[in-house]
């Protein structure tokens, strides 16, 4: 079987996670949506500093975080100390898929014959439909807004909460919303409704866009 | 090099009309966004009000947005990335569906204001050539054709 360079990348970058201390560091560095420092990382996952800045560098070998440098306290100037090295989700996404598969550009083909043909509205009810069929994944729990965040953990959403409000922070569709924003983001929206009535949730999903983010939040 | 975008819309009634309401409504704050927005450099207005459209001798009803960016990221973030994006989805409440290209981009130099008959020259030009380097979309892009020597 062939893995092409590319392909071989991606295969390194997600071997790095086979530690399990490295991808408790990785889990909490990617939850936290900020520049984490090496003091921060060690306290969250119970070890030591000098062992958690070996394991981030190496997340930072592997591709899957960036390293930057940043002052911690407020403090400037004299005193002030050293910047402290922080560390970030990378950008770009690692994909290793055996045997080989590539849904991606049958998916951008897809939203564009859509847009061509002028199907939206028939594409958000058929992403409707489907995020209803999601709620089948529910958890047995009571608590609405808890299995609402379970649903979407599952999903990749990466659910948070800010200001009372379920805000995620990746969007499993990134590539595609990057290229039909409009289509992609509205079915999206469509999805996370169909998956709120199949719950009969409380909360209603809307389009509150920022940079770097999904743009739906629930409220 | 900036970027300049312009975008036409036919409305599919007056302004003025019930239908064009909440079109209307939301002009002044996403107006605001925009004014606001990281890497806005200049937009076309119709006057004081912050309701104001442009007016302009291109026919009735066709409305026009045109507007000057720092970069690709700052319009792309203004127009997906903000509130703006939920009052575009709702364009076919307000405006009838074309077939040909509506939205055109091109580079400009920095400190340049083009006017509005050079964005329509763009539009015409994305129209009966496809994107090319002089007039492109978000879609098929186009870097500027010399680097940006700061």
């Amino acid at each position: 079987m062939e893995i092409d360079e590319r392909d071989g990348d991606d295969l390194d970058s997600v071997t790095a996670l086979g530690d399990p201390v490295r991808r408790a560091l990785y889990r909490f560095v990617v939850a936290q949506g900020r520049d984490v420092g090496r003091e921060e990382a060690a306290a969250a996952t119970g070890i030591g500093r000098t062992l958690a800045a070996f394991h981030l560098d190496k997340l930072v070998e592997a591709g899957l975080l960036e390293a930057g440098f940043r002052r911690l306290t407020d403090r400037t100037g004299p005193g002030s100390g050293r910047p402290a090295k922080v560390y970030r989700r990378a950008p770009g996404e690692r994909t290793v898929s055996l045997p080989p598969r590539d849904y991606r550009t049958m998916a951008l083909i897809l939203a564009e014959v859509v847009e061509r043909l002028g199907g939206e509205e028939q594409a958000e009810a058929a992403a409707r439909r489907a995020g209803e069929r999601m709620a089948a994944d529910a958890p047995p729990e009571t608590d609405l807004p808890a299995v609402l965040s379970a649903v979407l953990a599952r999903r990749g959403y990466e659910p948070y909460e800010e200001d009372g409000r379920i805000r995620l922070r990746n969007c499993p569709f990134h590539v595609l919303s990057e290229d039909r924003p409009l289509l992609v983001c509205s079915m999206n929206l469509a999805l996370c409704q169909g998956l709120l009535s199949a719950l009969d949730a409380e909360e209603t999903a809307m389009l509150d866009p920022r940079p770097g983010e999904c743009c739906v939040v629930f409220t | 090099m900036h970027l300049a975008q312009l975008n036409v819309a036919h409305l599919i009634a007056p302004l003025d009309t019930p239908q064009l309401a909440d079109f209307v409504a939301a002009l002044e704050p996403i107006n605001a966004i925009a004014d606001a927005a990281p890497g806005f450099v200049w937009r076309l207005k119709g006057g004081d009000q912050p309701t104001d459209t442009v007016r302009h001798d291109y026919g009735d009803h066709l409305l026009v947005n045109f507007s000057v960016w720092e970069s690709r990221e700052a319009l792309w973030n203004f127009v997906y990335r903000s509130p703006h994006l939920p009052v575009l989805r709702r364009r076919r409440e307000w405006f009838q569906r074309v077939a040909e290209p509506y939205t055109v981009m091109w580079w400009v130099p920095e400190g340049h204001t083009p006017s509005l008959e050079e964005g329509m020259d763009r539009l015409d030009l994305l129209r009966s050539q496809g994107p090319t380097p002089e007039a492109f979309t978000f879609h098929d892009f186009h870097e500027p054709a010399t680097p940006d020597v700061a």
